[in-house]
């Protein structure tokens, strides 16, 4: 009953999403406030429907109802709860139905917020997201039912991929998808502002805390993504460029673009159509990423069940909404105002350097992603490009993109003089080398790539602290306290250090884990020890463990260095009951300047087990420099400004949900 | 003090009994390490998206201990390579070689770097030789940020 | 600025949906074998019913003849079996099994059990000739010429639809060469 009542919601939610999408659309072109206003109470029924079919789905996978196939696939009586929930989204129609949670919880929190910005413009806005939803809708009802039953109903189910069973599915998927859903947002003021043809600088100030706020999502979805396949694969890797994480990679490198080209475009009014360009270019880039994971286009280990009907579906989708929206973008982009004059060297100039990084980067990504395609489908045979390419291309990329930095936030808007700059940062430079030089004392050796890391890493942060010891430099007679002047910097710009921190420390975590980390694969018997870059690791016994819904073998491992006692750790080679596979659990020791990271590999004759230690430098401050970069984003969707309303309105102070939006 | 240095001597062995050191998983440390190296780049076929030196399939096993034969009787890194190559084909590789066919792949980013570099300058130079009429005037921002550094 | 420029993206667009259209219809995970019109590698094998009796690549040369990867353990070998079983009883074309990584307990009782359509099974225990047929997956099926050069390399299990559509015209053209 209950599923049923699930896809009946869905039905419904199509039509108030066409409703949604086409009414309010004629309403705002021929000025009709009756249909403008029908957008926000179309929105909301949506996504009450919308909310109602999950917690259906949801409801069927925590009373184990195995008589929905989708559950029967994805489920087991001994699974835990929390797996239970996060099984939801384990598959690929469960995860299009988080998909549209997401777009509908976006769809929303813009009802909400948007009281500052004039109805048709908003109208336009839900429309589009309307239509989004709609398309997704169509698509579920069509070919990807979660609520189709089984009959014989199976006395039990095939249990969630083990490898999945983890916090990470109940964190990372939900993360990422608002990322990628919020560029819808982004996407559909591009298309308002093409349909309405107002590119004012009003626009760009509107759109920019909701980009800012995906992009935040996204960031926080690809690290958790990260971090999660650091921990459970077993081998301490981190980055795969496998074609589904660049599917998520990109749309975030075309956002990083976006929120820099909206810089220009808020403050100066310049360079409009590339930020709407962009725009499109940004959320196109999340809906090639649902079509890549979907359709078997791709082989991935993240890929969904692939069926040819569904991909068929989803490549129309996508050229009815891309195409669509790239062919009003050929034939709208006005020359509208060219917005302010800007000198050659300037802060503008250079975000539209970044701006050109980004998205050769994002390009030369697409390119190694697609090739193998490429050549498939011309007859030309058949390659594979992975890591080997990936990094050789990318890292020069991003090269400039790092010292960039350190000069573009100090740069004058409209013309910036080069001469004054390098002095400025003339203390920078020279901490940076003295740093390099440090470390590699400290170290003992060094290569060009941790050189490189270390000088680039302290010369931003070095530049960023020349920027904020000027701004909080005392001025004036009587001199305020220090902590007062903090407080009257303005949080964007906040944000942005505080981001570019994260950059900061995301590379030099980067380098000192690729050239310091130490791998050492040994035999161990009871009571063995070895000796890892100081640490001493000693296997002090093996048992057997029984866990909720798998039975492991688990390793007690004592670590010391110095002969103090540093940690304990309990590696586990785990087998997964119902499905019977294989788990390798990792045990990792964290610290802020190292991670000591202990498998268990395979059993060999007389009883003992081959054991991998890696010590890995300042690995977690891969993530911590993510997690920075997203805080940074937060501060600066904040502020005030954004939430400055026209002048009559005194409505109550939006608190940072505006940033945070409808959190998973 | 002879003796004390030998009983001293035997406490010590006596002491380190109780602590082995662990062996290297494998017989050859150095042979494994360039075995590893190389088939990092290299393709599982039946996994297909892990590298032949993670991947656990009997197939990689197999591949790597060839690997492992091959290179303790002399050959080099490239000739492990065209042993793979010339089964499996270049799906096998993990680095693209460069062929005719791979030119766009390894030197489309440069190209679109120059290229998009040079499109850059030359529309902001462009721009910059119109008279003011065609720019917008200064939006002065009333807030905090305002036009300063 | 001129207009032209605004539809590059769309341009770029199409192109790539069209690609990914094509890209629908390939499976990206079947690797093409390199060996296709290059000479047979080499081998020198025991047979599988008689250790005693070694056959090698030469001995094959002067007939067309197919190649089938196989073993014991192989859930898709179940499934082709009987298609090879009734293409072998045609009396086509010789069919030479290669016994890939099992045991010869195993692999002669399965062909005990299910029929053997092989004019030979050869038993390739550590699957290094399997290797140097470029063999990623079981069961595989080579078709080589009267010059013991491979012809034509299927992955996966044979179906009668398969051997008429792919097998039988190539075997046409070869018996008249």
């Amino acid at each position: 009953m209950i599923p049923e009542l699930g896809q009946l919601a869905l039905l419904l939610a199509l039509a108030a999403a066409l409703i949604q999408g086409t009414l309010p659309l004629v309403g705002a072109a021929r000025n009709r406030a009756d249909w403008m206003a029908l957008a926000r109470p179309a929105a909301q029924v949506q996504c009450v429907l919308v909310a109602f079919a999950f917690a259906c789905l949801a409801s069927a996978f925590v009373r184990n109802d195995f008589s929905v196939l989708y559950v029967a696939e994805h489920s087991n009586t001994s699974l835990p709860l929390a797996y239970r929930i996060a099984g939801v989204w384990g598959g690929h129609e469960g995860s299009l139905l988080l998909w549209l949670l997401m777009l509908c919880g976006w769809m929303l929190a813009l009802a909400r917020f948007s009281r500052s910005i004039p109805a048709p413009v908003v109208a336009r806005i839900l429309a589009v997201m309307g239509l989004i939803g709609a398309g997704f809708l169509l698509f579920m009802l069509v070919t990807s039912n979660p609520f189709e039953r089984i009959v014989p109903v199976p006395p039990n189910g095939n249990d969630l991929n083990p490898l999945l069973q983890d916090p990470g599915m109940v964190v990372h998927p939900p993360m990422l998808y608002m990322g990628y859903v919020g560029f819808s947002v982004a996407f559909a003021f591009a298309i308002a502002a093409l349909l309405g043809g107002d590119l004012s600088a009003q626009w760009a100030r509107w759109m920019r805390p909701w980009t800012t706020a995906a992009w935040c999502f996204l960031t926080l979805g690809i690290m958790l993504g990260s971090l999660w396949a650091y921990y459970v694969l077993g081998w301490g890797g981190w980055w795969f460029w496998d074609p589904v994480e660049n599917a998520s990679f990109m749309p975030w490198l075309a956002g990083t673009a976006l929120i820099h080209s909206l810089a220009v475009t808020d403050k100066r009014g310049a360079f409009k159509s590339w930020t709407v360009l962009l725009a499109i270019v940004a959320f196109s880039l999340s809906l090639l990423g649902t079509f890549i994971v979907r359709s078997g286009v791709l082989s991935s280990v993240h890929a969904f069940a692939t069926d040819p009907k569904r991909g068929v579906f989803i490549l129309s989708f996508l050229v009815i909404v891309i195409g669509g929206s790239l062919l009003l973008y050929a034939w709208r982009a006005p020359k509208v105002g060219l917005g302010a004059r800007f000198e050659m060297v300037s802060r503008e100039s250079m975000l539209l350097v970044n701006n050109v990084l980004f998205v050769v980067a994002m390009l030369s990504v697409l390119l190694g992603t697609l090739y193998p395609l490429l050549l498939d489908a011309l007859d030309l045979g058949k390659i594979s490009v992975g890591p080997p390419y990936f990094d050789t291309v990318f890292l020069p990329l991003m090269a400039p993109v790092l010292f960039l930095l350190g000069i573009g936030p100090l740069a004058r808007w409209k013309q910036a003089e080069l001469p004054a700059l390098a002095k400025r940062l003339r203390w920078a430079a020279g901490v940076a080398v003295l740093a390099t030089l440090a470390a590699a004392l400290v170290a003992g050796r060094i290569t060009l790539g941790a050189a490189f890391g270390v000088l680039m890493s302290v010369w931003i942060v070095a530049s960023i602290a020349t920027d904020l010891a000027h701004r909080l430099r005392p001025i004036g007679p009587a001199p305020v306290s220090l902590w007062t002047r903090i407080q009257t910097l303005p949080r964007p710009l906040l944000g942005m250090m505080l981001a570019h921190v994260g950059v900061a420390v995301f590379a030099f975590g980067v380098s000192m884990v690729r050239t310091y980390e130490v791998e050492r694969d040994v035999k161990m018997q009871t009571g063995d020890t070895t000796e890892v870059a100081g640490y001493v690791f000693t296997l002090r016994g093996l048992r057997n463990v029984k866990g909720p819904n798998y039975d492991a073998v688990q390793a007690v491992v004592d670590v010391r260095r110095n002969g103090t006692p540093v940690a304990l750790m309990h590696p586990e080679k785990r087998t997964y009951r119902v499905q019977g596979t294989a788990l390798t659990d990792a045990a990792i020791d964290r610290d802020i300047a190292r991670d000591l990271y202990v498998s268990l590999g395979e059993p060999v004759e007389g009883g003992a087990w081959i054991v991998r230690i890696y010590v890995k430098p300042f690995v977690d401050w891969i993530w911590g420099g993510c997690l920075l970069m997203a805080l940074g984003g937060a501060l600066a969707a904040s502020d005030r400004r954004y939430r400055a309303k026209q002048a009559s309105e005194a409505t109550s102070p939006i608190t940072a949900t505006l940033a945070t939006g409808a959190s998973a | 003090m002879r003796r004390l240095l030998v009983a001293l001597w035997i406490c010590l062995l006596a002491a380190h009994a109780g602590a082995n050191e662990a062996a290297p998983a494998s017989a050859d440390p150095a042979l494994e390490a360039r075995v590893m190296r190389i088939a990092a780049e290299l393709r599982c076929l039946v996994c297909q998206n892990q590298t032949l030196a993670d991947s656990h399939a009997g197939l990689a096993l197999d591949l790597r201990e060839q690997m492992r034969v091959m290179l303790r009787e002399g050959a080099d890194d490239d000739q492990v390579r065209r042993f793979m190559t010339d089964r499996y084909g270049d799906f096998v590789l993990y680095r693209p070689p460069l062929k005719a066919t791979t030119l766009a792949l390894w030197f489309g980013p440069l190209a679109l770097l120059v290229g998009g570099l040079a499109v850059l300058f030359v529309v902001l130079r462009r721009r910059n030789r119109l008279g003011t009429e065609h720019f917008e005037p200064e939006e002065i921002d009333t807030t905090n940020e305002g036009l300063t550094t | 600025m001129k207009r032209w420029h605004l539809v590059v993206p769309l341009v770029l667009f199409v192109l790539l949906a069209a690609f990914l259209w094509r890209g629908l219809r390939l499976d990206p995970r079947e690797v093409p074998s390199p060996l296709v019109d290059k000479p047979a590698p080499a081998f020198s094998l025991t047979r599988l019913d008689d250790a005693s009796r070694t056959v090698r690549r030469d001995d094959m040369l002067g007939k067309v003849w197919l190649l089938n990867v196989w073993a014991s353990w192989c859930e898709a070998c179940r499934t082709e079996h009987p298609t090879l079983v009734s293409f072998a009883k045609s009396g086509t074309v010789p069919i030479v099994g290669l016994n890939y990584k099992d045991t010869r307990t195993e692999g002669l009782g399965w062909l005990a059990r299910f029929g053997d359509p092989y004019a030979m099974s050869l038993f390739d225990e550590k699957g290094r000739v399997g290797i140097d047929f470029g063999v990623y997956g079981v069961p595989e099926t080579f078709v080589i010429d009267k010059q013991g050069v491979v012809r034509f390399k299927l992955i996966g299990p044979l179906t009668p639809e398969l051997i008429a559509t792919k097998i039988q015209p190539l075997l046409k053209s070869l018996g008249d060469a």
